[in-house]
């Protein structure tokens, strides 16, 4: 193990507009955050400038961590790499025929464009079965030609895709050897290292995105590790997962695809620090965009995780996510009205670009932002992220008379409120869906927005979902680079077993977890920064005969001195019923009882610090300004408070709004808002 | 009646879709059997008090089960009328496809909902069953000849009373399934989401009252009918007529005609059947319910904004002849519904593309290829792999259609090779794209698959079909040329077999090592193919979408004209 280093965190959040910046310093606990404009089309000088603005000396920083959209905006604009696939005759068209679906239920129009070309999925001769006898051995030399064509054809990078691999290994690794000792690159992913985990299409899709991202965003990586060497940095450069846990550069450039919801991830992760240190293990978050609302939940401080997701219609991503439900209602959705009469936001969006039409870029639709500003809600003198000096709330006004208030025969404030009556619905709908949906219940929850939007919406959202109270942490904007330092350094593994519980080889299903745990471990080991605790997790995904959908059963393990000891049948087969009752209230007498899959995760716990630190000094009294703002059916004089400046124990009765310079808090009349010993704004309805 | 404000309207639309959509996502999580869990071959929703209408349909469920829950209700509520005894808590049970649509595995619960001792509407759930009985296991029996044949069929009897489910009742069904654990989970899962249903209702209504609730189901339809008029009058008045065949009964080789006339008249369209084959002996028949219903699917896809309630359908006239194959009568049998109402939809794409063709998609693949290879283990075991594959989608004016796809009436999914081949003692030895099978067009139809799959055990196994499209191809609209033929072949001892019915068969003995081979049409072309871009043509001839020999044919000059 390398020698530990103590000095400075910081944790890096690159988004499309900012690039954000929080430093703690380990030594005195104290943290400080900093934001620059994103630079592009490298990412990496404002990277760099937004650290030395806050630490200009990077050799006193231990360790860095950034969670990053690299990969993201790669999938979703398919800017990945030329990739080749190598695969089992007869397969070669599987990540083009996906598993039958269609991209929307109603309507057939739409095709679908594979991330490898056609010319570039080659077959070989090879097959393993399900039961992973060797069928036919593979033919190394047709895979040695095979590689060459695509490397001469321009691939950069190649993806490994034989059938039943998760069950047998043996003929895709010898591929896989075979292609990397002769390809020029790293870029060679094999679908058994990357998802050992049954069901063709989701094992060759992760795989096939994860060789498509690895170019682009190991070399974007690489140039920062670079950028932040040449600048005297010696510590240990970490990246966020989608699972919400952290992870070290070089696994990073190896399994890209795992930084697919890196960015959201880190928010949600210091959303649950931050409630649950104020005292609110349960929490939903909600994070308001120009295009959509993102909302994730927390219950009793653990993050949901969902096992895979799609990126966009047929590029599904199979890996341990924190579950992040999105609709398309933002700052930019366009209001307008359908042809039966009715009021809708959205799907449509003005975006950041052109944006609003009050940012006065060109976009002559009404956007929810604009309904915010119409009726006093936005500062009009000071935008945020707008390029104007000031809204123009003359063409808002009349943007929203044009297209929602002259057919539905309503005034222009009366349309602006049906605006954001309708968009705070859908939002509400999205916070329904994670939390009564799932069979929670909305009363023992916080709410918790972040990013700049959201502040706006959350008293109406708190009456419509009936959320007991809403926890606004002191920098909203910083909450995902908060989170890059809070982060846990974890390390998910899969493997498929398939076997009834009667019949289990438990010293296989042992040697499998004692495999994970070593392997996480070592991870754990090479990394040089300081652990609190580390854990190991052992879940099987298991079901009765006959039942697709199967429930996670966390057995019991008992690891000591590194050696783990399996659990017996018994305590299995105990364990399903207990989850299979919580679940669906009854067992299946005589049910067969099946096991899937194993989960294993091992998790370091790292430091965490005082979140006291951020806390307002001093009691400093302030009077503050005032402006009309519309609520309900009338205008109402409402005071405007520089919320930095409010000091701890600060009660703030509704009306009234509280700004920060990224931010904007909406206290409605009937709501009270107070600051807590750390600095965070507590929202509650006023007992009457 | 109180009047609702528009915005309170767009407030509770979605908050009664997204009491369905969880009703949806209850059964989807707890059923049982596959079909439901995987293929969301399933359904619920909140229906007309008086008429049995549809008001909310969740988004989630199977599309075809959105026109066809409205007539599970209405015989409920004939039923109740005629007994006299509705009572807070009962919910009726039934599969009868003569009276409910679709065909006999499809289970129907349908639960009264009282508010304040007085009806307020119906909730619904509709799931497809692993197994009811009849003939062969799964129901899906290409030589069936009447429904006793197909399963076992039950008509709407109170499968609970006052709250009280009858245990009685619960054994009828249990003791007439092959499947009894499946049907006992999916059972257990369909009460779960009406009971979920109710208490989800309960809360909106505690929340808004009764009367606001009302106001806005009304609304809702009334919506939906002017959206759906304001969709008519955009299109141009006139009538166009449209034709197409399934390939036979199954049992005797005729081909069956199934036409169309579409007549738009202002805001108002009907869609007259007129001259489609009567009644036929096989169970390609559909009963009138299901036929209606298949209209509405069409609608939906044509016009996908539209909202999932009956108000769209008020301004359109569906016209199905008596005696038809479209109208069949107790007891003809009906568990190939699906070829039927597949071509129903092709030719009411095919209708309506002379009216508006920048509106519709060619014709879909058709056909929904129910293959099942079942057999006995060496240890007396037996198994049955039954699955449906996908084909191509038509080209659109946007764009060349969808690769391998699911049927417009499904939302389905197929089950992963791997998952089928660690449960049965089979190989595909092909999963993949089968070139050539879109039809030509300036937008490519989409292409069918090719599944090749080998038999594993030693005893062999027997393999059953029921399929389309073996001798009618899946049309272009607007110029574009025709798909690919379903083509299914077998091997036997001297080599590769075709069915006498083109495609179905029952009882194909095949050996260790022997396979079934099922190519699958692609979809329909739109445009003239001589529009199709030069350069796209090439990219599909390098891509192996297209043969060379089949670009020539196309689309003559191709090479020539390359950018």
């Amino acid at each position: 193990m390398s020698g530990e280093i103590t000095g400075r965190m910081v944790g890096v959040d690159v988004g499309g507009t900012f690039t954000d910046i929080f430093v703690l310093d380990e030594a005195t606990g104290i943290a400080s955050v900093g934001k620059v404009p994103t630079t592009r089309p490298d990412q990496s000088g404002g990277f760099l400038d937004g650290i030395t603005g806050q630490v200009p000396d990077l050799s006193q920083i231990a360790v860095v961590v950034h969670g990053t959209t690299a990969g993201t905006n790669a999938l979703l604009e398919r800017k990945g790499a030329r990739i080749g696939v190598i695969t089992t005759q007869g397969l070669r068209d599987v990540l083009e025929m996906r598993r039958r679906d269609r991209p929307r239920t109603w309507g057939l129009c739409g095709d679908f464009e594979p991330i490898a070309d056609r010319r570039d999925r080659l077959e070989v001769p090879e097959r393993t079965l399900a039961d992973g006898t060797i069928h036919t051995p593979v033919d190394l030399d047709a895979v040695r030609e095979a590689a060459g064509g695509l490397m001469q054809d321009g691939c950069e990078a190649v993806a490994i895709l034989f059938a039943n691999a998760y069950a047998n290994p043996e003929n895709e690794a010898a591929a896989v050897a075979a292609v990397r000792a002769i390809w020029p690159n790293p870029h060679v992913s094999a679908s058994h290292e990357i998802l050992p985990e049954i069901r063709e299409y989701e094992r060759f899709s992760t795989t096939a995105l994860n060789a498509y991202l690895q170019p682009e965003v190991s070399g974007y990586l690489n140039r920062l590790e670079t950028a932040l060497g040449e600048g005297g940095f010696d510590g240990e450069f970490m990246i966020v997962q989608s699972n919400g846990g952290v992870m070290a550069v070089e696994t990073a450039s190896e399994r890209p695809v795992r930084t697919a919801l890196s960015g959201p991830a880190a928010g949600v992760i210091a959303a649950g620090y931050i409630a649950q240190t104020a005292g609110f293990p349960d929490v939903i978050t909600g994070d308001i965009g120009g295009t959509s609302f993102d909302v994730s939940l927390i219950a009793q401080g653990q993050t949901q995780l969902s096992p895979q997701t799609s990126v966009d219609f047929g590029l599904t991503i199979r890996s341990p996510m924190i579950e992040i439900t999105t609709i398309g209602a933002g700052g930019g959705s366009i209001a307008w009205v359908d042809k039966g009469g009715l009021l809708q936001i959205g799907p449509e969006s003005a975006g950041s670009n052109p944006g609003p039409v009050a940012y006065g870029l060109g976009n002559d639709r009404p956007t929810v932002t604009d309904a915010n500003v119409v009726l006093g809600r936005i500062d009009p003198d000071n935008p945020i992220g707008g390029k104007l000096s000031r809204l123009d709330v003359e063409a808002a006004a009349a943007a929203i008379d044009t297209h929602v208030g002259v057919p539905l025969g309503l005034g222009t404030y009366a349309a602006a409120e049906a605006i954001l009556r309708v968009a705070n619905s859908r939002m509400a709908g999205a916070i329904r869906l994670v939390s009564i949906e799932r069979g929670f219940d909305p009363k023992r929850f916080a709410f918790m927005p972040f990013g700049g939007g959201g502040a706006l919406h959350t008293c109406a959202l708190m009456a419509d979902v009936g959320l007991a109270r809403s926890i606004v942490p002191r920098y909203p904007g910083v909450t995902s680079a908060m989170g890059c330092v809070i982060a846990d350094m974890r390390q998910d593994f899969v493997q498929t077993v398939n076997a009834m519980l009667g019949t289990l080889d438990v010293d296989a299903l042992g040697q499998f977890m004692q495999d994970h745990h070593d392997k996480g471990q070592a991870m754990l080991d090479a990394a040089r920064t300081r652990f609190d605790a580390r854990e190991a997790v052992f879940e099987l995904d298991m079901a009765y005969l006959g039942q697709t959908h199967t429930v996670p059963v966390a057995v019991p393990v008992n690891v000591v001195d590194g050696q783990v000891n399996a659990p017996t049948a018994a305590q299995i087969g105990a364990a399903f019923d207990d989850t299979y009752r919580a679940t669906y209230g009854r067992l299946l007498p005589g049910g067969v009882r099946r096991i899937l899959n194993l989960r294993s995760a091992v998790i370091g716990r790292r430091p965490k610090f005082d979140l006291e630190t951020l806390a307002p000094q001093g009691d400093a009294a302030q009077t503050p300004r005032r402006r009309q703002v519309h609520f309900g059916e009338d205008w109402h004089d409402t005071p405007i408070y520089d919320r930095l400046m409010l000091p701890v124990g600060a009660h703030i009765p509704g009306p009234a709004i509280l700004a920060q310079p990224d931010t904007t808090i909406l206290i409605e009349p009937g709501f009270t808002a107070r600051v807590d010993r750390y600095g965070n704004t507590i929202i509650e309805a006023e007992v009457t | 009646m109180t009047e609702i404000d528009p915005i309170t309207l767009a407030v509770l639309s979605g908050r009664m879709e997204q009491i369905a959509d969880e009703m949806d996502a209850t059964l989807f999580r707890a059923a049982f059997n596959p079909i439901i869990a995987e293929a969301h071959d399933a359904s619920h929703g909140i229906y007309h008090a008086q008429t049995g209408d549809t008001l909310v349909q969740g988004k989630s469920g199977l599309p075809i089960f959105v026109g066809v829950m409205a007539f599970a209700v209405q015989a409920v509520i004939e039923k109740a009328a005629a007994d006299g005894d509705l009572e807070d808590g009962d919910i009726y049970a039934f599969n009868d496809a003569h009276i409910g649509g679709t065909h006999l595995s499809d289970m129907r619960l349908v639960q009264p909902y009282f508010r304040d001792g007085e009806l307020f509407c119906y909730l619904a759930s509709v799931g497809h069953w692993h197994d009811v009985g009849g003939a062969v296991p799964g129901n899906y029996n290409p030589a069936a000849t009447d429904v006793f044949q197909e399963a076992f069929v039950l008509p709407p009897v109170k499968l609970a009373r006052k709250g009280v489910v009858q245990q009685d009742i619960v054994d009828i069904m249990l003791r007439n399934t092959r499947l009894p654990l499946s049907a006992q989970g999916d059972l257990n899962g369909q009460l779960g989401a009406l009971e979920l249903g109710v208490k989800r209702m309960d809360a909106l209504l505690d929340e808004y009252g009764t009367d606001t609730i009302r106001a806005a189901l009304g609304a809702l339809s009334d919506r939906a009918e002017t959206l759906m008029q304001a969709e008519l009058s955009a299109l141009p008045d006139g009538r166009w007529e449209a034709e197409d065949f399934l390939d036979n009964d199954g049992i005797s080789p005729e081909a069956l005609p199934i036409r169309v006339a579409l007549e738009i008249a202002g805001d108002r369209m009907v869609l007259d059947f007129a001259g489609t084959a009567p009644q036929c002996a096989g169970p390609v028949n559909i009963a009138r319910p299901t036929a209606v219903a298949t209209a509405y699917v069409a609608i939906k896809h044509i016009f996908a904004g539209l909202p999932a309630n009956s108000g769209v359908m008020r301004p359109i006239e569906v016209r199905i002849p008596d005696d038809s194959l479209l109208s069949a009568e107790f007891p003809a049998p009906t568990g190939g519904y699906t070829e039927t109402i597949l071509r129903m939809i092709d030719v009411i794409f095919s209708a309506m593309a002379l009216a508006a063709p920048d509106r519709v998609v060619a014709n879909a693949y058709g056909t929904i290829n129910a293959l099942s290879i079942a057999g006995k283990r060496s240890d007396g075991r037996p198994w049955v792999m039954f699955s449906f594959y996908g084909g191509g989608h038509g080209g659109s004016i946007e764009s060349d259609g969808l690769n391998h796809g699911n049927a417009p009436i499904s939302t389905a999914t197929i089950p992963p090779m791997e998952i089928l081949e660690a449960a049965y003692p089979v190989m595909f030895r092909q999963w993949a794209l089968r070139p050539d099978s879109g039809g030509a067009g300036r937008h490519r139809g989409g292409l069918g698959a090719i599944y090749e799959i080998e038999v594993l055990e030693e005893n062999g196994a027997e393999a059953f079909l029921f399929g389309e499209r073996g001798r009618f191809a899946p049309k272009g609209v607007a110029g574009g040329g025709d798909a690919a033929v379903n083509v299914f072949g077998f091997e036997h001892d001297e080599g590769w077999g075709t069915p006498p019915m083109v495609s179905k068969m029952r009882g194909i003995k095949l050996r260790q090592g022997q396979a079934v081979r099922l190519e699958t049409p692609g979809g329909g072309g739109y445009g003239p193919p001589g529009e199709r871009d030069a350069d796209a043509v090439g990219l599909d001839v390098v891509r192996g979408l297209v043969s060379e020999e089949q670009a020539d044919r196309d689309y003559p000059g191709w090479q020539e004209d390359q950018g």
